[in-house]
């Protein structure tokens, strides 16, 4: 078993996270007609919207309480409703998704009885609102563990509890954050491929992948997961998670609903690939489609082609955990070495078959220190400062993607994904070759010599 | 802990504001935020005022003594240009757990990431920055700092601007109060002369400065500090012995200019770098509060045969501009019109403005542009996205300049749109960045995509598109 290091410095340099609410809006993102709202000061929200337009270059609802220091003294309460009413009569949202701060978290109220209690004082108001609550302060996980409490509430609060009559063609898709758009959409063909009829919980393909309304503004989302969907999970015949932080929520489809589950800790290699498509014919009872067969081949060829690139190479990932087994995976699989790897949390049980040793529990300043003498820094564009300094290639994964356009249409899962992902890493490498030079191959390089062989500095 | 409150009153208190001086005392204590609106509130919080104004500073560590939200979600953000020190970009946070809050370890902690960062990274100094949760857990970043000072030998300087205690603007505020009380004054220069200026509240956004720091230099005018952008910490501290000071961003410091013109006896006057005639007047000032200071008077000469120099030059160029912008609609969406000049200078070559928000506009400035406008209904406070929207959609507006929170409504509404706020990626100050925002002007308009983002899909209005495909 790998070492899994705590974080011992008291200056974080150069953070890896983003926050838990942050994460946690994100989610609330997924479902069509939805506004998160943080429970925070202003300034909390501000800086997570910046940072999601940013990536995503799309305008994204998302609000505040606005708590000022008089209300932080006093509570928050009245914020909360003010909040919530404001949000209701301004843009009449499908579903409110509220995400506490570490500011209130640290003044710690009982949020769920406030809200239960706004929710029966104004229940004529707000009807036709579901108003989810998500406890998420930013002083514990990032953006995985807020994701996970964001679904796992949505679920808890939204789906119809109780055994259901199943409809035998339908399936529940829980992703994880990590999945791209084009991730999503994937997904979704492949599964309706079968005959199936997915839905994928949260959806953020529906609701940010560029597309808008032609004639009008929706203040809220626009696209995604809809509440109908989500109160009816329930009737599916299986669920599939995909990500060791989606088998909460799994699990707890499975105990309200009685949905069994199949996780998935990656969808990206030819073995998860291979067991997902597996499951996906055994299910429907349909064989695999031709289309998908040779997808499966031009993976196959792609791994050929490819590997000569990978081999011996360090790669040197900072990723959330299962962004991190992941990507980990992947090189490991082409025949690189995982030279560093930096988590954002230590608690994800998924670390522990990261194929490398140990995994680091910190931030890109911590990367940047472990990463001299990789070939290839993976992370996202905060790695940049690291890489220019380092003179070490940067792939851009995961969250803030904010300097290169389309991070959210790239494929990285199933056989294409895969595939793509084998394409985009050779074309860095190849992108960056070191041509041989007399010194570099010179077979007494580096050998250790008596001192009074080795030629003077002077006579260079 | 020491509270902000006597500091935040005494910020609302500035006489130097225009705004302030219309009020009446009950108004004036008040302050100038308005109370948020839960659910309906736009902006940042103080602490990301202050630390928007203190981070350009380039060879200081920022440290952000908070839970990881503060500066894992904000760090790396804007695009002030350093001509040297990278530091600045380097992000540090205390990033505290939820071990950290209960058991009360932030001060403790604090202490060694100062610790570390001295000796990790060999800072001009160190600033501190208080936020929410430390103000009230109640950690006393004063006494962490002046302790971790006496340590360290380094200056370490507190900022105590927690996001809860009010708006951006702010913590601009309470930024430049910070370095008042423990920056500016605290180093003595050996080299203080007749022509030394300060110029406060400018940003180096995009390098812009370096497109008017020549026109000084050509002078003989030399910036002690400019003050944040590509400012190094030793050029604050010794700020104090500037002979004249120019306050671009007045909305941003004027307090740090009153106050240094009180301490110190630097006058100041508030003026712009955007558009000709405003950056012309601007060195014109500036030429003459360094007389009235001492030095020669000369000077003054040797400046309006500049100014004469690069306005023909300017004028020139931007003539060119006039066949392919006259009579296009611009739309000012920037909540307040920050330079008046570089509305004239569109103005001049034919553009017209069709629209502006007024919300942090004096009443004076509201006259001004009642008479630019044809239609005074187009002066509006803020319009709400959805109003924006359908205003672009009609198609009534060529361009709309604005920052990157209504980017997208444009976008989306079909709409050539150009940043003219802190985001921006050109640099427009100065003769040349006048030009250059014009030329980004043309660029936006013309763009050969629009009409392919504009027009519907061909099977959705030309039946005839069959008979094309049979005769291709």
């Amino acid at each position: 078993m790998n070492r899994i290091l705590p974080q011992i410095k008291s200056a974080a340099v150069n953070p890896l996270k983003s926050s838990q609410p942050l994460g946690a809006a994100l989610a609330f993102l997924g479902v069509s007609g939805a506004i998160p709202l943080f429970h925070g000061s202003q300034g909390c929200t501000s800086f997570a919207l910046v940072l999601l337009v940013r990536h995503f270059k799309e305008a994204v609802p998302l609000q505040t309480t606005a708590m000022d220091d008089v209300a932080t003294i006093l509570g928050g309460i009245d914020h909360l409703e003010e909040a919530i009413l404001n949000l209701k009569t301004r843009t009449n949202p499908k579903l409110i998704g509220v995400c506490t701060t570490a500011l209130v978290e640290t003044r710690g109220e009982d949020f769920a009885k406030d809200l239960s209690n706004i929710k029966m004082k104004r229940a004529n108001e707000l009807s036709g609102t579901e108003i989810v609550l998500a406890t998420t302060p930013d002083f514990e996980g990032a953006i995985e563990e807020g994701w996970t409490k964001a679904v796992t509430a949505m679920i808890e609060r939204i789906t119809r509890h109780g055994e259901q009559a199943r409809q035998s063609k339908k399936i529940v898709i829980l992703p994880g954050w990590n999945l791209t758009v084009a991730d999503i959409e994937h997904l979704r063909e492949t599964v309706e491929s079968f005959g199936l009829k997915p839905v994928i919980l949260p959806d953020l393909s529906g609701s940010l992948d560029g597309t808008v309304p032609d004639d009008r503004w929706v203040p809220t989302t626009y696209g995604g997961t809809t509440v109908k969907d989500i109160q009816e999970l329930g009737t599916a015949v299986q669920c599939i998670a995909i990500g060791e932080h989606m088998r909460r929520p799994a699990e707890v489809l499975q105990r309200l609903a009685g949905v069994p589950y199949a996780l998935f800790q990656t969808l990206t290699g030819l073995r998860g690939a291979d067991r997902f498509i597996s499951l996906l014919s055994a299910i429907s009872g349909a064989p695999v489609p031709a289309k998908i067969r040779r997808r499966r081949a031009q993976l196959q060829d792609a791994l050929l082609d490819g590997h000569f690139h990978f081999s011996g190479k360090k790669i040197a990932i900072a990723a959330e955990p299962d962004q991190l087994y992941q990507l980990a995976t992947f090189f490991t699989g082409m025949g690189a070495e995982i030279s560093a790897a930096v988590t954002t949390t230590g608690t994800s049980k998924i670390l522990e078959k990261v194929p490398a040793d140990p995994v680091q529990v910190g931030d890109l300043g911590d990367l940047e220190g472990l990463a001299a003498g990789a070939d290839l820094l993976v992370t996202h564009s905060h790695g940049r400062q690291a890489a220019e300094r380092l003179g070490i290639p940067l792939m851009r994964v995961g969250f803030p993607i904010f300097d290169r356009l389309g991070s959210q249409h790239k494929l990285t899962i199933l056989y294409q994904g895969t595939r793509d992902l084998i394409f985009d890493v050779t074309n860095i490498f190849q992108a960056d070759q070191h041509a041989p030079t007399p010194q570099s191959l010179d077979p007494f390089r580096n050998r250790e010599m008596p001192d009074e062989r080795r030629p003077s500095p002077i006579a260079r | 802990m020491h509270s902000p409150t006597a500091k935040i009153q005494d910020v609302f208190d500035e006489p130097a504001c225009e705004i302030n001086r219309a009020k009446d005392d009950k108004a004036r204590k008040k302050g100038c935020s308005k109370p948020l609106t839960p659910g309906a509130a736009a902006g940042g919080c103080a602490f990301d005022g202050a630390k928007i104004v203190l981070q350009p500073i380039t060879d200081v560590a920022h440290l952000v003594h908070a839970p990881l939200a503060c500066e894992g979600n904000s760090w790396d953000n804007r695009g002030a240009a350093s001509s040297g020190p990278t530091l600045w970009r380097r992000s540090f946070t205390t990033d505290l757990t939820e071990f950290d809050v209960v058991m009360g370890q932030g001060e403790r902690k604090l202490f060694r990431a100062i610790r570390e960062i001295k000796e990790g990274h060999a800072p001009s100094a160190i600033f501190v920055y208080s936020t929410c949760v430390t103000a009230l857990i109640g950690d006393d970043i004063e006494v962490v700092c002046k302790r971790a000072a006496e340590k360290s030998g380094l200056p370490v300087v507190p900022i105590n601007a927690p996001g809860f205690v009010g708006s951006k603007n702010l913590g601009n505020k309470l930024a430049g109060e910070a370095l008042l009380d423990h920056v500016i004054g605290t180093v003595e220069p050996d080299d203080a002369g007749p022509y030394d200026i300060n110029i406060l509240g400018e940003f180096n956004l995009s390098g812009e400065f370096w497109l008017v720091k020549p026109l000084l230099d050509r002078l003989g005018i030399r910036v002690r500090a400019c003050i944040p952008g590509d400012a190094r910490y030793v050029d604050i501290a010794s700020a104090h012995r500037a002979r004249a000071a120019m306050l671009v961003c007045s909305t941003a410091l004027i307090n740090l200019a009153r106050k240094m013109e009180e301490r110190w006896g630097i006058p100041f006057f508030e003026g712009s770098f955007y558009g000709i005639s405003d950056t012309s007047e601007a060195l014109r000032q500036i030429a003459k509060l360094v007389v009235a200071k001492g030095a020669n008077p000369d000077i003054i000469k040797r400046t309006e045969a500049l100014i004469a120099e690069e306005e023909a030059i300017a004028w020139k160029r931007l003539a060119a501009f006039r066949p392919r912008l006259e009579g296009k609609r611009v739309l000012l969406n920037t909540g307040g019109v920050k330079s008046w000049s570089i509305v004239h200078a569109l103005m001049e070559i034919g553009v017209e403005i069709v629209g502006t928000s007024v919300k942090k506009t004096t009443v004076e400035d509201k006259e001004r542009i009642k008479q630019i406008l044809k239609d005074e209904s187009h002066m509006f406070e803020s319009m709400a996205p959805r109003e924006l929207y359908d205003m672009l959609s009609e198609q009534k507006v060529d361009i709309m300049l604005s920052g990157g929170r209504t980017q997208f409504i444009a976008l989306k509404a079909k709409t050539p749109w150009l940043d003219i706020n802190q985001e921006r990626q050109h640099p427009y100050a100065g003769y040349a960045g006048m030009v250059e925002l014009v030329r980004q002007i043309d660029l936006a308009i013309h763009n050969p995509m629009w009409w392919q983002v504009r027009e519907p899909a061909p099977w959705e209005y030309q039946p005839t598109v069959k008979e094309e495909l049979s005769c291709a």
